[in-house]
């Protein structure tokens, strides 16, 4: 029986690039995708190719094209990634110069488009007002809007034949299941196929999240030579079963227990997760393992799209403050409380229009913010205020009045740091698919 | 005893709404975990920290259940003031919770 074996060269933008080449070397692949985008990256980086039109995309794809390309073109493997971010068509230039430097002759290199559809967003708005899901936002604010693709064009790209393949915005999925559907002949109204694939690439898309990291905790859950973690590839099988498995001398762990983790991680209801080709089914889904570090997928299914497309809006929203500093010793949280006292006063003071602020000391309320009283004080408290204004010379200040503890405030504090950083805000809206207009661009070498 | 030594978690981040995997480690577990895992303790052990609602799936078959907790971030993690603003941390704080 035909099977189609895909592996993951990355989760997120910064993701590490040893273990995709060691995959790229000897993992046999057919494919190797790079999952880049988070939601906000794009929105950033459409900023970037509003300075600079040749920018827009991942920072680190040339690195990572010199990193697989030669070994990809040796053993056959095609790459799809969505590193184009704002700006595929010159990603796919990128690609090109990294191949001709390398040497490398007879490459097909398709970018796709359509994902910007931020002209059709704007017609939508009303009153120069866009309705999203969270919030209506003012459209003179507005970035970026770019819709989640499904796989369809990017199984167009692989019927023309290209080798690497770079979109834009797509659901991080369709980049698995593009592959599945080219190779195994799966049809878009096959829903059960679409959806085991949908899970597939929702187990596959976050890299080494499956294959032992974001997992070890130091007591139950112990993960082997987890600094040399192996990212994982799946073999789907021409009968829709599939195996997880990762490189043998690779460290980390394929088990029923971090597949299971990844499984729901960032699901809501397990029955309906809404994609763009499918609305996917995960509630009876099954982990087997068939060895060490190789774990069999059962169950998965779905049900007929919605026919609406995700659209991540991206505006600019507010400049957030802040600063910290610490105090240790005797009475360092009672110093710490009083080092919040001036704070507060100081902006009373000052008349700072402030539109959220926040207080922690950290070490004891920053993630739990106070709800978990009664916990031992540590030695050492870093105290950090943060707020949200409209104007970056507000936010400023935030920062200004922190460092202003040195000689203003408490004894004995030290080691202020301070910032101010321009807040990018997404939201979502949906467009009718049809009313999305994809295209292909070759380049080859 | 605490949550932590009979199952494990892993915290999802969607715009402000976070979601907490609780998975038994040992398949005799399960009834205890099912039965006392109510969306009201958890709500509870996050007193002041969610705000909206929790909502409990389940998946017997892998003895795990998945708690979904609207507006649990602060706004989410492109505008939240909160240090860890993706919530992460989160799954880790429920499994310290005392059965």
């Amino acid at each position: 029986m035909k099977n189609v074996r895909i592996g993951v060269g990355a989760g997120f933008s910064g993701d590490r690039i040893e273990p995709a080449a060691d995959l790229a070397r000897h993992g046999a692949l057919d494919y190797l995708v790079f999952e880049c985008l988070a939601e906000r990256t794009i929105a950033l980086a459409q900023g970037e190719k509003a300075k600079d039109p040749a920018k827009g995309y991942d920072n680190l794809l040339a690195r990572r094209m010199q990193a697989v390309l030669p070994d990809c073109v040796k053993n056959g493997t095609r790459i799809i990634t969505n590193m184009g971010a704002a700006n595929p068509a010159a990603a796919a230039g990128v690609v090109r110069e990294v191949a001709r430097t390398l040497g490398i002759s007879g490459l097909k290199i398709a970018a796709v488009l359509g994902d910007d559809v931020l002209d059709l967003v704007l017609k939508q708005s009303d009153k120069n007002i866009l309705a999203c899901q969270e919030n209506d936002i003012p459209t003179q604010t507005i970035i970026s809007a770019n819709a989640y693709l499904g796989a369809k064009p990017i199984v167009e790209a692989l019927a023309a034949g290209a080798d690497v393949i770079i979109t834009g915005r797509a659901a991080d999925p369709a980049m698995f299941l593009a592959p599945l559907v080219h190779e195994l002949g799966w049809s878009f109204e096959d829903w059960s196929s679409l959806g085991k694939g949908t899970l597939y690439g929702h187990l596959m898309e976050c890299s080494a999240q499956i294959s032992g990291g974001y997992f070890a905790d130091g007591l139950h859950k112990i993960v082997p030579n987890l600094s040399k973690v192996g990212f994982p590839f799946i073999d789907v099988c021409e009968d829709g079963t599939a195996v997880i498995s990762k490189l043998p001398h690779s460290g980390g762990l394929i088990s029923k227990a971090t597949c299971t983790e990844q499984l729901l991680y960032e699901i809501h209801d397990p029955q309906e997760y809404f994609q763009p080709d499918v609305i996917a089914d995960f509630s009876d889904v099954g982990f087997q393992e068939l060895g060490e570090n190789k774990v069999q997928v059962s169950g998965g299914s779905g049900k007929p799209k919605t026919g609406k497309i995700k659209v991540s809006v991206g505006y600019s929203d507010c400049w957030i403050g802040e600063g910290q500093i610490s105090y240790a010793g005797p009475l360092a949280l009672e110093r710490s409380k009083l080092a919040l006292e001036i704070l507060e006063d100081r902006l009373v003071e000052i008349a700072l229009p402030v539109q959220e602020k926040r207080a922690d000391l950290i070490g004891i309320d920053s993630i739990c913010e106070g709800s978990f009283d009664g916990q031992a004080i540590p030695n050492e408290i870093r105290v950090r205020f943060a707020a949200r204004c409209q104007n970056q010379e507000d936010a400023a200040r935030i920062g200004e009045e922190v460092d202003a503890l040195y000689l203003n405030g408490p004894s004995g504090g030290g080691g202020v740091t301070k910032q101010v950083r321009k807040v990018v805000s997404i939201a979502s809206c949906y467009l009718d698919e049809d009313a999305i207009e994809t295209s292909i661009e070759f380049l080859e070498v | 005893m605490k949550l932590l030594d009979l199952a494990h978690a892993r915290t999802g981040d969607k715009g402000n709404t976070s979601n907490i995997s609780i998975i038994a480690y040992r398949e005799e577990d399960w009834p205890l975990l099912k039965d006392y895992l109510t969306c009201e303790r958890v709500k509870e052990h996050f007193k002041g920290l969610v705000k909206g609602e929790i909502v409990r799936y389940e998946l017997p078959q892998l003895h795990a259940l998945n708690f979904v907790m609207q507006d649990a971030l602060r706004g989410g993690v492109t505008r939240s003031l909160a240090m860890d603003a993706h919530g992460k941390c989160l799954g880790s704080v429920l499994l310290s919770m005392e059965l």
